[in-house]
């Protein structure tokens, strides 16, 4: 029996060697890429790169542990560069010292500068807005047109949201204490909290199925969702939820609606440094940016970039001009301020 | 060999301590970078956690593994005593059925049930067709986004551990002492509290332990239902405050926390030996269960594998159908073949390590020993992706050092070694999950009375051929129930496999994981299908051989082991 375990035991770590030696070592073009973003949102992308380029793309998608995978690898990571669905995470990368500035004419002459670090330490590739989803049966007309509204006293037991400690809400209470300061964003976080229908749950899509349900009236999410539900064959319930609600774009007759990014950019220990740019330069160009605009619903960073017909019914908005790293900076205070306002008790 | 013998003998009696310090030392290594990790200088958490959330993590976690570990208990014993000892219809069919939803991952079961139950799902829509209710405020349903829920889900998924591991004792117990019991006067149910179960106490306490470890863990399940545990806290601090220093010193309290509670279970029977208490063995007599109360055990241990297995294999399926599509096929077939041979691999070399150290802890009993294979166990007890980060330092620290090194005396460079490839997968496998194979092996080794080590050992036979002619023979069944134990949850494991893998590399758990964090499970239902699939086959497999591996199987007359 023992002598079987070790058989077991050498052939295991035999087969073990061989995979990892034959695996990345080929010296063919190639980008590695640590990626936030799923595969399946991302493949399209990357495959019409390769495509155009012959640059072959290799990927890891991992959310939480990226920083600190970067950070144990050091200087020998084989990571090029980091792709994320969100500024926080550029942001932490950067305050990490694990990302290097870069810069071509073309990055600067497809992303705006508010939507690009300064130095290149990151690039904004599409942006999304942070919403109301709001009943069209049980909300009048401008009842609820800021997001101020989500904690005024007429909302009561009206409003559902995600988890306060999602990404997506930690970074919209940050705009809120860039907008108008710690106590007044704590105060609103708390009155958002008071107006809940129900305990933080679920996603942005699952807050469109509450207000279907009538569960509540009002829900946040971000843009992109609403053209998912509408357009969800396989699931067509989910046209009905997104039926249900308009969308309404919060705060247009002051400071704006806040946006997010997804996001790029190139570590420190880039080996394919010139690749990386590539293909950073490739997803701020025309044709990825119209995958983006009409696989996931997003709104493309490039000037004359089109926005899906879909999206483009939802009508224009002013969106918060807030510097994205103004926003990244205070997203510490903005959780501790969930925890302070108990959101997700 | 044989004029040699006393000399080889203390050559191994070295190589067992030294061996077992070895390997402890290379496994406890990620979870001591756990700590250093939580000795790096940053902000200081506590005064606001302490103020703020902390009191409700640690009530909510208290109150889930109150829940979870007395539905497991209560499902696991109770389910193991009836089919160990009675027959009754499905009788046969249950000894492995109830295995099944072992290999059903938590966050699975959840969705699955939250699409059921929830307001918009067939269940709540039937009621209200039925009774005519139309809007939510009319009527009271209990809410499957909840604690309740979340211990429900956890509950229905990881009493197996308890059934395996107490049907194991019982069946290794020999039914000379029940009827002694018996026929010194107790009913069925007095031989059962004051005999069976005080004897099958260490093996349930390791199934309890792990279900709660698992329990505390947890991630998926409590994030999805919006549960704030004491894990989801330490996430929060990770990911929310970017704090990974404040975050590995929550799970140190969590580490020592677990340690406290296993230790004093321990202290509890500090005095008490389990050894097997007669070397008489004959199979199980089986007490026949007629009428109602045959219903009631067919009912007991039908329910819960139809609610833990069969129901959401269901659901999955009629997923798969929609989500159907060729492409996908090839891809998931490819990710399966991943998933099972790093599942393989690492319940293999698990296994080997776990009955090496056992052993050793066994034959030589120094308290270094016993201290060191404690620790390397404790991997189980840390949320899976701060041991990854403990994990990933470690390697990087090994793979830079001799890189640096290589560097300054030869002049190459040899790069990352480990890190980032599957072999450091596997090794993240083995120190998260060696306290399930090194637990069920040193309970079963521990029932082997050490008359049994002393006779081999008198008739010349030296330690590793006395464990190779003796031990392993005798523990077969453990062994085996260890491997099977591994392979699932390695089949399972997400968040080690996401933050160490290679590139472009993909095991199931991860393919489903990418669907699934965006809560479109549906696109990954046939890769979901696959990993309980896949994960069933060992499991009903292993288990037949679990049953003819138990001593005095398939003979009626009663035989003699010694």
């Amino acid at each position: 029996m023992k002598k079987r375990v070790f058989g077991g035991v050498l052939c295991g770590a035999a087969l073990l060697v061989a995979a990892s030696f034959s695996a990345d070592r080929a010296l063919a073009a190639e980008v590695n890429l640590y990626s936030g973003r799923q595969p399946f949102l991302m493949d399209p992308l990357l495959d019409a790169f390769t495509k155009e380029t012959g640059i072959k793309v290799n990927m890891v998608y991992l959310k939480k542990g990226m920083l600190e995978r970067l950070k144990s690898e050091g200087a020998n990571s084989p990571a090029d560069m980091i792709l994320t669905s969100d500024i926080g995470n550029l942001h932490n990368h950067v305050a990490a010292g694990l990302m290097q500035p870069t810069g071509s004419s073309v990055l600067a002459a497809n992303i705006p500068a508010n939507l690009r670090h300064p130095d290149g330490l990151w690039y904004g590739l599409t942006t999304r807005a942070r919403v109301l989803f709001v009943s069209k049966s049980r909300v009048k007309p401008g009842e609820v047109t800021s997001y101020e509204d989500l904690a005024a006293p007429h909302m009561k037991g009206r409003v559902c949201t995600r988890s306060g400690k999602h990404v997506y809400n930690i970074s919209l209470l940050a705009s809120v204490i860039a907008a108008k300061g710690e106590a007044a964003a704590e105060k609103w976080a708390a009155g958002v909290k008071a107006n809940l229908a129900r305990k933080p749950q679920g996603n942005d899509r699952g807050q469109v199925k509450a207000v279907f349900q009538g569960e509540c009236d009002v829900a946040l999410g971000n843009t992109y969702y609403m053209g998912k539900m509408v357009t969800n064959e396989k699931e067509p319930e989910q046209k009905d939820w997104a039926a249900s609600v308009n969308l309404v774009f919060p705060n247009q007759n002051d400071r704006g609606t806040h946006i997010n990014i997804s996001g790029a950019g190139v570590t420190k220990s880039a080996k394919n440094k010139g690749n990386a740019i590539k293909l950073i330069e490739f997803l701020s160009g025309d044709a990825a940016q119209k995958i983006y605009a009409e696989d996931n619903f997003e709104y493309p960073v490039k000037a004359g970039a089109k926005v899906h017909p879909i999206v483009a019914s939802w009508g224009t908005f002013k969106a918060d001009d807030v510097h994205l790293a103004d926003v990244a900076e205070r997203r510490k205070v903005a959780s501790r301020i969930m925890d302070k306002v108990k959101y997700n008790d | 060999m044989a004029l040699g013998a006393k000399r080889v003998s203390l050559g191994w009696l070295n190589a067992w301590t030294l061996g077992t310090v070895a390997i402890a030392l290379i496994v406890t290594l990620p979870i001591l970078a756990v700590g250093y990790v939580g000795l790096t200088p940053s902000d200081d958490i506590w005064s606001h956690l302490v103020s703020t959330v902390l009191p409700g993590y640690v009530w909510t976690t208290l109150q889930l593994m109150a829940l979870v570990g007395v539905g497991t208990f209560i499902i696991g014993v109770g389910s193991a005593w009836v089919v160990s000892t009675c027959r009754f219809p499905g009788k046969r069919v249950f000894e492995w059925a109830m295995l099944l939803p072992m290999a059903m991952p938590a966050y699975i079961i959840a969705y699955v049930y939250t699409d059921i139950l929830e307001y918009a799902g067939p269940v709540q829509a039937m009621l209200r067709e039925f009774f005519g209710w139309t809007t939510k405020r009319e009527y009271w349903f209990p809410e499957i986004r909840s604690l309740g829920g979340a211990a429900s889900m956890m509950t229905l998924v990881l009493y197996p551990y308890v059934y395996l591991l107490s049907r194991a004792a019982f069946m290794e117990q020999s039914v000379c002492v029940l009827e002694a019991s018996r026929v010194l006067g107790r009913g069925p149910w007095r031989s059962f509290f004051s005999v069976a179960l005080p004897l099958a106490r260490p093996a349930i306490v390791i199934g309890l332990s792990l279900v709660l470890m698992e329990t505390l863990n947890d991630f998926g399940t409590v994030d999805f239902f919006a549960v704030g545990t004491f894990t989801l806290g330490i996430y929060d601090v990770w990911l929310n405050m970017n704090n990974i220093a404040g975050a590995a010193q929550l799970a140190g309290v969590l580490l020592l926390f677990v340690a406290f509670l296993v230790l004093s279970e321990r202290f509890g029977r500090r005095k008490q030996k389990f050894h097997h208490t007669t070397s008489k063995y004959k199979a199980l007599p089986g007490y026949q269960l007629t009428g109602a109360r045959a219903v009631l055990a067919t009912a007991g241990c039908a329910l819960p594998v139809l609610l833990g297995f069969a129901l959401p294999a269901a659901v999955l399926a009629s997923y798969a159908a929609i989500h159907f599509d060729d492409a996908a096929n090839a891809e998931v077939l490819r990710h399966a073949g991943n998933s099972l041979l790093l599942s393989t691999i690492a319940a293999t070399i698990a296994v080997a390590i776990g009955i090496f150290m056992a052993y050793a802890v066994r034959l030589r009993g120094e308290a270094v020993l016993k201290v060191m294979v404690r620790l390397a166990s404790l991997g189980y007890a840390v949320p899976g992706s701060v041991l990854a980060v403990g994990i990933m330092v470690s390697l990087g620290a090994f793979d830079n050092g001799v890189d640096a090194y290589m560097r300054e005396t030869f002049g190459i460079s040899t790069g990352l070694l480990l890190s980032g490839t599957i072999a450091a997968v596997t090794f993240g496998y083995l120190v998260r999950f060696l306290a399930l194979s090194f637990g069920t092996v040193e309970a079963s080794l521990g029932k082997i009375t050490p008359s049994m080590d002393g006779a081999s050992r008198s008739l010349g036979h030296g330690t590793f051929s006395t464990l190779r002619r003796i031990h392993l023979p005798l523990i077969r069944g453990s062994m085996l129930t260890a491997v099977m134990l591994v392979f699932v949850d390695c089949m399972k494991e997400l968040p080690i496999t996401v933050i160490l893998r290679p590139f472009n590399f993909h095991t199931l758990a991860t393919y489903v994981h990418q669907f699934a964090s965006d809560e479109q499970l549906g696109e990954a239902s046939l890769a979901a299908l696959a990993i309980v699939g896949f994960g069933v086959l060992p499991v009903i497999a292993l288990s037949i051989a679990i049953s003819k591996a138990r001593p005095g199987h398939g003979s009626n007359t009663e035989k003699e082991m010694s």
